[in-house]
């Protein structure tokens, strides 16, 4: 084949991806670009990032998304490591697919009706309350709906599926040599997870980690319902931008913001979001 | 066409058309196409229409002025015959030159509430552009069971430390920013800029004493389990339509008076079913339809029209009987200018913030 009829098939291929990619995300962009500068009464100002800079309350909601998004990668990180863990190493091989169905079965419902349903279990006559004042642990309910808490929860109770399926591939695809080599060497259990497993996992970590991160700092619905609005989020103050006042500019500018934020976040961690066969 | 407008087009290209696709599929020209908030997607309200006029009504919910503006831009003229907008903001409409005069001799503009036909907000150069559906009040809604119905009676309950805790605010900055006014004096039509330091002093001491800001459906769901006993900002709307399951849950009217909201009903201009439009218009402000639409599964509200079909349950619920003296206490929905809006919005965010 003529290196010029590879290089057609090879635009071939690639093209419906890059109009994908120009349709739905470079037009938006520049649309939204457009619109941040985008003066109601006509003419082009800076007035809507000046204003995030200049507001602290706007500047407190990027660093109160970055404060929940981080507890709630670093939470869900924690607590799915081990988890699929279990799943690859622990339970048995035929139930491993039962095992992750029943994992991402929370995913079978939708978003909203979850949250709603933590809002109830957290709520102060909820379950959880209930359960510790009948225990005698609690005197009287505490309150964890409507606070950042209830957000943290009913992120980490999503995210944690999510990292458990990306570090459970990882996990699968490191060959057991590696154990056992280790093993061979004179090295401990624990020594074989913090100098071999871990490192060879990273990647899996990193990606299900960046994702939870990008989902997480864009969400909506889970602070809206779970968190009181006793905070604002970026993306309850982007959302206020639009409801009543349809100020489209500070909202573009927001959201462009917000998605430098997450370019940053990207860049810091780009050395690891390579998935490299073990 | 200038940029903005262009780049709203590309917006609505990129990111709404196709949440509209499904919409415009389904309508035809003989069909009515409606821009409502949720009380007009009930099939109650819909169908016997429907069922009437062999008339199909295609609805798309939206919540907020500035979002409903914002669909329509990015639609093509003639897409939406009618609206649904907060009697305040039919202005906004009628600036954007959107919405067509209403035939006031083919509707019973006399049946309707003096008090909230507003003529200001909807009657431009002796036209009328919008003409009232419903109507209620951000007021102080309560569970009687666990208050002193004393203490309901007087909007020094936005600042009362008695109810630490056990307080909601409904999330909407205009008609609250309007209470916490109210308590201190103001009169809402009258708000300034000089006002806005001692709004905020009552805004802060009632963030200090709520659990939570609610929605719509949230505000419902704290009242309706315990979450809250009482809702700043609430009303008719939140307690009305639950009141059967809930019977101690009640609003009052304090005596410094309540925020009057009302919802209008507004026809484009570029309409290509105005027939159609004018029928939807008539029935909603039938005395049939104002009591399905006062009643709407949603939220309830109090009809426009003093000639509702409403029954005497119905009646006692919305307290019906109440409403002339009601009326007299309560005063208009802020009007702020597109500056003071803006600064009030602000000002709101950083209660929210803590600051």
């Amino acid at each position: 084949m003529s290196q010029a009829s590879t290089s057609r098939i090879g635009w071939a291929s690639v093209t419906p991806a890059l109009l994908w990619t120009l349709v739905f995300f470079v037009v938006p962009f520049v649309a939204m670009a457009v619109m941040s500068l985008t003066q109601k009464e006509g003419g082009f100002s800076l007035a809507a990032y000046a204003q995030f800079f200049q507001n602290p309350s706007y500047w407190r909601a990027l660093v109160n998304s970055l404060e929940v998004t981080l507890i709630v990668t670093a939470l869900s990180v924690i607590l799915a490591y081990p988890f699929a863990w279990i799943l690859a190493f622990i339970v048995p091989e035929r139930w491993q697919r039962l095992a992750l169905m029943l994992a991402v079965l929370p995913f079978w419902t939708s978003y909203v009706v979850r949250s709603y349903s933590w809002l109830l279990v957290l709520a102060e006559k909820g379950v959880v309350n209930s359960t510790l004042v009948n225990l005698g642990l609690l005197s009287e309910p505490v309150q964890i709906a409507n606070t950042r808490a209830a957000t943290v929860i009913g992120f980490v109770h999503f995210f944690v599926m999510l990292l458990t399926l990306t570090i459970f591939a990882n996990l699968k695809q490191l060959s057991p040599n590696y154990r056992k080599a280790a093993t061979d060497l004179g090295a401990s259990g624990f020594q074989t997870f913090i100098h071999v497993i871990l490192p060879l996992t990273l990647p899996g970590i990193m990606v299900g980690a960046f994702l939870t991160f990008v989902l997480a700092i864009g969400d909506y619905i889970t602070p809206q319902i779970l968190g009181g609005n006793n905070e604002l989020l970026m993306p309850q103050l982007i959302m206020m931008q639009i409801g009543r006042r349809g100020d489209f500019a500070s909202a573009s500018a927001l959201s462009l913001i917000l998605m430098a934020v997450v370019t940053l976040a990207y860049l810091a961690c780009a050395r690891w979001l390579k998935i490299e066969r073990a | 066409m200038t940029i903005n407008r262009l780049t709203r087009r590309l917006f609505g290209a990129s990111v709404a058309a196709m949440a509209l696709m499904g919409s415009y599929a389904a309508a035809s020209a003989a069909d009515l196409n409606a821009l409502v908030w949720c009380d007009h997607s009930d099939p109650n309200l819909l169908k016997p229409f429907e069922d009437a006029t062999g008339i199909k009504v295609n609805v798309k919910e939206f919540e907020g002025t500035g979002a409903g503006l914002a669909i329509v831009e990015q639609s093509q003229p003639g897409d939406w015959d009618v609206m649904v907008i907060d009697t305040v903001d039919v202005r906004r409409g009628v600036e954007r030159n959107l919405f067509d005069a209403l035939p006031e001799d083919q509707l019973p503009v006399a049946e309707i509430f003096p008090e909230v036909l507003m003529d200001q907000h909807s009657k431009f150069d002796g036209k009328r552009y919008g003409i009232t559906e419903k109507f209620g009040y951000n007021t102080i809604g309560f569970n009687k069971s666990k208050v002193e119905a004393a203490d309901m009676e007087t909007l020094g309950v936005l600042t009362n430390d008695k109810y630490k805790g056990r307080i909601a605010i409904y999330d909407y900055y205009l008609p609250v920013m309007g209470l916490a006014a109210m308590a201190i004096g103001k009169k809402t039509s009258e708000l300034t800029e000089a006002d806005l330091p001692a709004i905020k002093e009552v805004l802060q001491k009632m963030k200090a004493n709520a659990k939570a800001l609610t929605d719509v459906v949230a505000s419902q769901t704290a009242l309706a389990t315990g979450e809250a006993d009482i809702l700043i900002g609430g009303g008719e709307w939140v307690t009305a339509g639950i009141a059967k399951e809930n019977p101690d849950l009640d609003f009052s009217i304090p005596k410094e008076g309540a925020v009057l909201w009302s919802q209008s009903l507004a026809m484009f201009k570029d309409s290509k079913n105005k027939d159609n439009a004018l029928k939807f218009i008539q029935y909603i402000m039938s005395p049939e339809g104002q009591a399905r639409l006062a009643t709407s599964s949603c939220y309830w509200g109090m009809p426009a029209s003093k000639a509702a079909a409403l029954d005497a349950d119905q009646k006692k619920i919305l307290r019906f009987d109440e409403q002339p003296e009601f009326l007299k206490r309560a005063q208009g929905y802020p009007a702020p200018s597109e500056d003071l809006d803006k600064k009030m919005q602000d000002l709101w965010t950083a209660m929210i913030q803590g600051q």
